[in-house]
C-alpha cells in the first residue's frame, strides 16, 4: 500500500483546521467567523479525499463523506447569513462584541 | 418483501414526514385562523403519538445504514410524546404568531433528524442526522423576530453547533483514515488503542458532550436558554438533548466498547466538573430560564453517571430517567411558558407570592421543582437514585457520595423558588392568569406522569427487559 504525498496533505488539512479555529476566536466580525467555520469543514473535507484516494482506494465512502459535508455546509451557511441579517435589523451591527446582551 | 419492510421499519419517519407534507399544504390553502391550524396539528401529533404503540419489526434498512430495534421505538416515542407535550403548552404563544406554520415545520424537521439520528447505523447517516436536527433549531429560537435577545441566541446556537460538529467530523475523519470504515458494527474490529485514534475518540467525545452542553461545552447553554422563546427552550433541553444522549450512549456501548477504560474516564471527570459548575451556576440565577437551563446542566451530571456504569443498567437507568425529566422539566417550563405568553414575566421576583392568585399553576411548577430535585415520593427521586446504583457498579462510590452531596446544594436553590411563589410576600402579586384547555392537558400529562412514573414498576421492567439484548 503507497501512501504516497498523505503526509504532507494531513499536515496542509490540520494546519488549515487550526487556522479556522484560530480565526473563529478571535474574529469579531459574525461573516468572518462564519467564513473561518467553513475552513475548518473543508479541512476535514480535505482528509476524508486524501484518506480515500491514498489508504482505501476501493471503495468511496470518503469521497460521498465529504460531498454531503459539503451540502451540509451550505445548509448552514444558509441559516447562519439569514440569522445575521436578522440580527443586523435589530441591532444595526453585525459585530459579535454588540450582541451580549445576555451574560452570566 | 423488500417495499413492505421499507414501509414498516420506517413507519415512524414517515409519519412525521407525512405530517411536514399536510402542514405545507395547509399553508399553500387559503388563510385560517391560527386556533384552527393548531387544532389540527395538536390532533395530528396526538395521533402521531398513538400510532407509536402499533408494534413494530425490527430490522435494517438501506445496508445497514438505518436500523431499528424495540429500544429505539421506545425512545422515538419519548420524542413523539414530547413534542405533543411542548407543542399544547405553547399553544398560548402561538395563538397570536404569525408564522405558526412555519414554526411547527422547523421542529418537526428537527425531530425527523432525531429520529434518523436514534436509528443510524453508519456514521454518515449519523451526521447527517445530527445536523438535520440542529440547523432547524437554529432558526426555530430566532422565532421572536422582533425580540434582540432571540437573535442573538440563535446566532450563538448556530455558530456553537457549528463549531462542535466540526471537532465531530474532523473525528469521524480520522476514525475513518485509521478504521477504513464507516459502519458501526464494523468499527470495534479494527480498533486497536493507536494514538491517532484515541485523539479521534476525544474529539468525537467533546462534539457530543457540545450538544449535550457538559460542563466545559455548557457556554452557550443558558443564554440561549434564555434568548429562544419558551417552547424552543423546552424542545432544547428535553428533546434534543434526549435524542443525542441516546445516540451517544447507543455508540459508547456498542461501537467504542474496546475503549472501555478511556471513556469511562472522560465520562467520570465530565460528570463531576458538570455536577458542581451546573449546581454553583444555578445558585446566582434570577431568570427563570436560565435557571432552569443550569439545573439542566447539572441533570446532565447525574446521567453521565449513570452512562459510566455497567452498560445495561446504564442503558435502562438512562431511558427511565429520561421519562421522568421528560415530565418534570416539561411541567416547569409549561407554567412558565405560559406566564410568560400572557405577562412577559421570567423572572424569579415576579413570582413571590405567586400562589396567591395562581394555586393551580404553583402546585404543578412545585411538583415539578420537587421532581427535579429528587424528593422521594416523586419519580425524580427513582430515577436519581437508579443512574446513581447504575453508574455504583464499578465500585467507585467517592464519586456517587460527591453526587449525593451535590444533590443536597440542588434543593437549595429549587427550594428557593418553592419558597417564592408560597411564602415570599409580595405587594403587588401577578394577577390570576386563564389556563387554556390545551396548556392544561399538558400540566395533567406530566404531573401525572411525574407521579405514575414512580409508582408503577411496569415501565422501568419493560424498559429493562428491552437493554437486555443490547
Amino acid at each position: 500500500m503507497s501512501q504516497g504525498p498523505l503526509i504532507p496533505i494531513l499536515l496542509v488539512s490540520t494546519g488549515l483546521f487550526f487556522i479556522g479555529m484560530y480565526g473563529l476566536f478571535t474574529r469579531r466580525n459574525m461573516i468572518t467567523m462564519l467564513m473561518a467555520i467553513e475552513l475548518m469543514l473543508n479541512s476535514v473535507n480535505i482528509n476524508f479525499v486524501a484518506f480515500n484516494k491514498y489508504l482505501f482506494p476501493e471503495k468511496l465512502n470518503g469521497l460521498f463523506f465529504s460531498l454531503f459535508i459539503i451540502t451540509i455546509a451550505a445548509a448552514e451557511a444558509a441559516v447562519a447569513i439569514a440569522i445575521i441579517i436578522n440580527l443586523y435589523r435589530s441591532h444595526q451591527s453585525i459585530d459579535v462584541d454588540d450582541a451580549t446582551e445576555m451574560k452570566y | 418483501m423488500m417495499i413492505n419492510n421499507f414501509f414498516i421499519l420506517l413507519r415512524q419517519e414517515l409519519l412525521i414526514s407525512a405530517i411536514i407534507f399536510i402542514l405545507l399544504f395547509i399553508k399553500l390553502g387559503k388563510d385560517r385562523s391560527n386556533e384552527s391550524i393548531l387544532h389540527v396539528i395538536n390532533l395530528l401529533l396526538c395521533l402521531n403519538f398513538a400510532a407509536g404503540f402499533i408494534p413494530m419489526l425490527e430490522g435494517e434498512l438501506f445496508n445497514s445504514m438505518f436500523a431499528t430495534s424495540k429500544l429505539v421505538v421506545l425512545e422515538k416515542n419519548i420524542l413523539n410524546l414530547t413534542i405533543w407535550i411542548i407543542s399544547m403548552q405553547s399553544y398560548a404563544w402561538l395563538k397570536t404568531h404569525q408564522h405558526v406554520i412555519e414554526f411547527y415545520i422547523l421542529l418537526l424537521t428537527s425531530l425527523l433528524g432525531m429520529f434518523f439520528l436514534i436509528s443510524s447505523g453508519n456514521l454518515l447517516m449519523f451526521y447527517l442526522g445530527l445536523e438535520m436536527s440542529t440547523i432547524p433549531l437554529a432558526a426555530a429560537a430566532n422565532f421572536d423576530l422582533t425580540k434582540r435577545q432571540s437573535s442573538e441566541a440563535a446566532f450563538k446556537l448556530i455558530i456553537s453547533s457549528a463549531f462542535s460538529s466540526s471537532l465531530l467530523l474532523l473525528g469521524i475523519s480520522f476514525i475513518y483514515g485509521s478504521t477504513s470504515t464507516l459502519i458501526f458494527s464494523e468499527i470495534p474490529m479494527h480498533l486497536i488503542y493507536s494514538p491517532l485514534q484515541i485523539f479521534a475518540f476525544i474529539l468525537l467525545v467533546s462534539g457530543f458532550a457540545f450538544k449535550i452542553s457538559a460542563v466545559p461545552f455548557h457556554l452557550w447553554t443558558a443564554d440561549v436558554y434564555e434568548g429562544a422563546p419558551v417552547a424552543v427552550t423546552a424542545f432544547l433541553s428535553v428533546v434534543s438533548k434526549a435524542a443525542v444522549l441516546f445516540t451517544f450512549t447507543a455508540l459508547l456501548y456498542k461501537v467504542f466498547t474496546p475503549m472501555a477504560s478511556i471513556w469511562y474516564a472522560i465520562l467520570i471527570l465530565l460528570s463531576l466538573a458538570t455536577i458542581l459548575i451546573g449546581n454553583l451556576f444555578a445558585l446566582r440565577q434570577d431568570n427563570l430560564k436560565r435557571f432552569l437551563a443550569f439545573s439542566s446542566i447539572a441533570q446532565l451530571g447525574f446521567i453521565l453517571i449513570g452512562i459510566s456504569g455497567s452498560s445495561q443498567q446504564g442503558f435502562s437507568s438512562l431511558v427511565y430517567f429520561i421519562i421522568i425529566y421528560v415530565f418534570s422539566n416539561l411541567a416547569a417550563f409549561g407554567v412558565i411558558s405560559l406566564v410568560s405568553a400572557v405577562t412577559g414575566k421570567e423572572n424569579m421576583n415576579d413570582f413571590k407570592g405567586f400562589y396567591k392568585n395562581n394555586p393551580i399553576l404553583s402546585w404543578v411548577l412545585t411538583i415539578a421543582l420537587f421532581s427535579l430535585a429528587g424528593v422521594p415520593p416523586t419519580a425524580g427521586f427513582f430515577g436519581k437514585l437508579f443512574l446513581l446504583m447504575a453508574g455504583a457498579a464499578n465500585g467507585n462510590y467517592w464519586i456517587i457520595a460527591f453526587a449525593a452531596l451535590n444533590m443536597v446544594i440542588s434543593f437549595y436553590y429549587y427550594l428557593k423558588v418553592v419558597k417564592a411563589i408560597f411564602m415570599d410576600e409580595n405587594e403587588a402579586p401577578m394577577q390570576t392568569i386563564a389556563i387554556p384547555t390545551y396548556p392544561k392537558v399538558a400540566m395533567l400529562i406530566c404531573v401525572a406522569g411525574i407521579i405514575l412514573t414512580s409508582f408503577v414498576t411496569f415501565i422501568y421492567d419493560y424498559i429493562q427487559s428491552l437493554s437486555i439484548s443490547l
